[in-house]
């Protein structure tokens, strides 16, 4: 395997194994801590249990995405030397105030956890907030630093180096917002998605339990909301993009000719050599309007770069594809449960309605990957969007294959004793929480 | 600006080797003792390792932010053990974290308890073997081959001198530690006697750290000949230690482990005054300088902002963190 490809690949590991955990670090303390909120204010042993039930789940993620994130801070430099030793001093101030906010979470987490009997309810669960918060300020700081990578600000570059140094425009680059604002909504949708379908799975084999309705209920909820949320972001990034970088757009819409009005290619396999796509659905002019808010606007296509600074349109325009199609099907999941909830009392009996949030448990997830996979790879082959090319920033030590197929197994190795862990954790719930056995009868026609 | 860093960079340092050291040893001490301690290190390390391993990734930020080419440099000729130390980082935690948190006691547990062992030997040998790698001088940026541009560099008997004292060091402050942890009698007995054998071998260890380096032509032991204060603090390090014992076998808790922090603070403090500004020396005799290889002002002014407005709101939590679990143990002691 080629040095360069390696080392994308090995970032492209990591970062896609920490991601997870990063989302479900930044949603999953809020949903315990309306667990923990419920509790508070009703007394019912069963919220008390599902927040600690909760509170086990995050406290391994966490660990994890402690491990894995200091693992990337690492590799940043390891995979990456040349772009670290420019881009350092300019993009390092997000990831310093990040320390800060990861270490509160860790102590946050650490006082929530080990403190049930030991501090007072309240202050207990403020922790739980905190680690919530500290958690969604952390992925806000990661995403800005990664943010500047598409808008760089903040430096002149002179000669091959970075002069005029302002880290603070940099940290609060053009990309930013959109980029944290989507990214934010994402871990709230995915987590709360991927929390809702392990919870309708296991009241599809025990419909009547309390414990998995209400558990069922808080993580919907809280995902369905940010899935209706998100097409909102989506649209700003969008706008965004088609003004920063037309590159990475044309590229996610697979759009190869520049075209006034453009058209909406939506599924389709691009060929890049012949410059077309295969078996797409086009609805003209809607691109325009996506992109420019305008259905006559021009869109500029991959045609206007030279070809040493297109990025690769087959994996872009794919991953865009996916990530919006499940975001849609979520958003419409959402809209079904706020809309029947209101006029059918018992949905969360049905066994309709726990199949589709069941079938739904990794969509939110696949769509923060293949979003990813979207914004790193549309870039290319820029690793300073304009400035810096990836194949320069790459590391002159050899055999990077070597430690990509470390990386990846150890990963690999990590995710499958996690779900078998999980596994386990759900196995033993009747046994730790009383309530988890708690059953309601009541006849659903 | 440039000071604030560099002292925030020497304390996070300070930091990790204390606390995540402590950490780290306590995974040694186990390797030593099999499952009588478990107990006891699962729930003194469970609240606090992911806070106090924070400090490491607080290093690398420092390190890349404000100095960006000791950072790049580094993680150029050191690929392979920086490599080694995260998936010892990585396997030590996560194999910690599931032996704690696994729902189901079964033979599982042999093999988190195995890698969680392991990993923390590795890991903390490797952060040794970079340390000494760092100051040997063996780094080339001619270098033509492969072994020569990043084997060389670090797999030298000097370096690997510093990987055994750096564990032994961790397992000594870790023994210390665990000591006022200990739930019943027995189990301080053993701790008090690993803390004596780590101990010795902490020494032992530190006296061939000097010896090697003298063999491979570095002038470690002269420098700190030379140097006055760094000379004291060694001193003062080693003569303090029969106090140390002294306050141990008089039941004390608190003294000894300020006492043992107090020790590490001397050692690394004469190491970095000694050091300063040399953070990377190369084989040409040239070297990277924490004070010429730094930022920008602007980035440096950013960064100390950060680090000074952090611990502001960091210190107070995890003193919070600290008292909260503190009092804990306590009790377990009295009913006991």
């Amino acid at each position: 395997m080629e040095d360069l490809l390696a080392a994308r690949m090995q970032m492209a590991v990591s970062l896609g194994f920490h991601i997870i955990f990063s989302c479900i670090g930044m949603a999953m303390p809020f949903l315990m801590a309306i667990s923990g909120y419920k509790y508070l204010q009703t007394r019912q042993q069963v919220y008390k249990d599902l927040t600690k039930a909760w509170s086990v789940g995050v406290a391994i993620f966490f660990a994890v995405g402690a491990v894995s994130g200091t693992v990337l801070s690492f590799e940043l430099g390891l995979l990456w030397p040349t772009f670290m030793a420019h881009a350092g001093p300019i993009f390092g101030m997000p990831f310093s105030w990040e320390g800060t906010a990861f270490f509160i979470e860790a102590i946050a987490l650490g006082l929530f956890l080990y403190g049930w009997d030991r501090l007072h309810p309240w202050v207990h669960w403020s922790a739980g907030v905190v680690v919530g918060l500290s958690g969604v300020a952390s992925g806000i700081f990661v995403v800005a630093a990664n943010g500047w990578m598409n808008a760089p600000a903040g430096f002149d570059w002179v000669n091959g180096q970075a002069e005029n140094i302002d880290p603070v425009a940099a940290m609060f680059n053009d990309a930013w917002f959109s980029q944290a604002l989507h990214m934010t909504l994402a871990a709230f949708v995915a987590t709360g998605f991927a929390v809702a379908g392990l919870h309708a799975i296991l009241l599809l084999k025990n419909r009547d339990n309390i414990f998995h309705r209400k558990a069922l209920r808080i993580a919907l909820t809280v995902g369905a909301v940010a899935a209706l949320l998100q097409p909102l972001s989506g649209d700003i990034s969008a706008k965004d993009v088609a003004e920063r970088q037309p590159a990475k757009l044309a590229a996610m819409e697979a759009h190869f000719e520049t075209s006034q009005p453009a058209p909406l290619v939506l599924g389709g396999l691009p060929d890049e050599d012949k410059k077309v796509v295969n078996y797409a659905i086009r609805i003209p002019g809607m691109l325009s309007f996506l992109a420019h808010g305008d259905f006559k606007a021009k869109v500029t296509g991959l045609d206007a770069f030279p070809p040493e600074e297109q990025p690769p349109v087959l994996v872009t325009h794919i991953a865009f594809q996916v990530m919006v199609l499940s975001g849609m099907l979520m958003a419409a999941i959402g809209l079904l449960y706020f809309l029947l909830s209101w006029r059918l009392p018992h949905l969360l009996r049905r066994n309709w309605f726990l199949w589709i949030v069941a079938l739904a448990t990794p969509l939110g997830f696949i769509a923060v990957e293949a979003g990813w996979t979207v914004t790193e790879v549309g870039r290319q082959p820029w690793i300073i969007y304009g400035i810096m090319r990836t194949s320069d920033a790459v590391t002159a030590m050899p055999g990077l294959a070597v430690s990509f197929y470390l990386f990846t197994g150890v990963y690999l190795l990590l995710a499958l004793i996690l779900v078998w862990l999980m596994k386990r954790q759900i196995s033993t719930l009747p046994e730790k929480y009383p309530s988890a056995n708690l059953k309601e009868y009541v006849t659903v026609h | 600006m440039l000071l604030v860093v560099i002292l925030f960079l020497a304390l996070s340092l300070l930091a990790y080797v204390l606390f995540g050291g402590a950490d780290f040893g306590a995974g040694i001490i186990e390797v030593f003792s099999g499952r009588i301690t478990r107990k006891t290190i699962t729930h003194a390390i469970a609240p606090v390792w992911e806070a106090n391993h924070i400090w490491l990734i607080l290093i690398v930020v420092i390190l890349f932010m404000g100095f960006p080419l000791i950072y790049a440099q580094m993680s150029l000729y050191l690929h392979i053990p920086l490599v080694v130390l995260l998936l010892g980082v990585v396997l030590r935690g996560t194999a910690f974290t599931f032996r704690h948190y696994d729902a189901i006691q079964d033979r599982s547990q042999i093999y988190y308890s195995f890698v969680f062992k392991l990993s923390s030997l590795v890991a903390p040998f490797f952060l040794g073997v970079i340390t000494g790698a760092l100051i040997l001088g063996r780094i080339d940026q001619e270098a033509v081959t492969f072994y020569e541009a990043y084997i060389a560099p670090w797999f030298h008997g000097f370096s690997f001198v510093m990987g055994v004292f750096t564990c032994c060091l961790f397992a000594f402050l870790a023994a210390i530690y665990l000591v006022g942890e200990a739930e019943t009698q027995a189990i301080k007995a053993h701790f008090l006697r690993i803390a004596r054998n780590a101990n010795i071998a902490t020494v032992l260890a530190g006296g061939a750290v000097f010896l090697v380096a003298e063999w491979s032509g570095l002038p470690l032991g002269r420098m700190f000949w030379h140097s006055t204060a760094a000379f004291i603090a060694v001193v003062t390090a080693t003569l303090s230690l029969p106090v140390l014992w002294w306050s141990l076998l008089k039941e004390q808790v608190v003294f000894p482990r300020l006492l043992a922090g107090f020790q590490t603070l001397l050692i690394l403090g004469a190491w970095f005054w000694e050091q300063f500004p040399v953070f990377l020396q190369y084989a040409d005799g040239t070297y990277l300088s924490l004070v010429e290889h730094a930022a920008p002002e602007a980035t440096l002014r950013q960064l100390g902002l950060a680090l000074i407005v952090g611990s502001l709101l960091i210190l107070p939590g995890l003193f919070y963190l600290m008292k909260t679990f503190k009092a804990k143990r306590t009790v377990i002691k009295d009913r006991a």
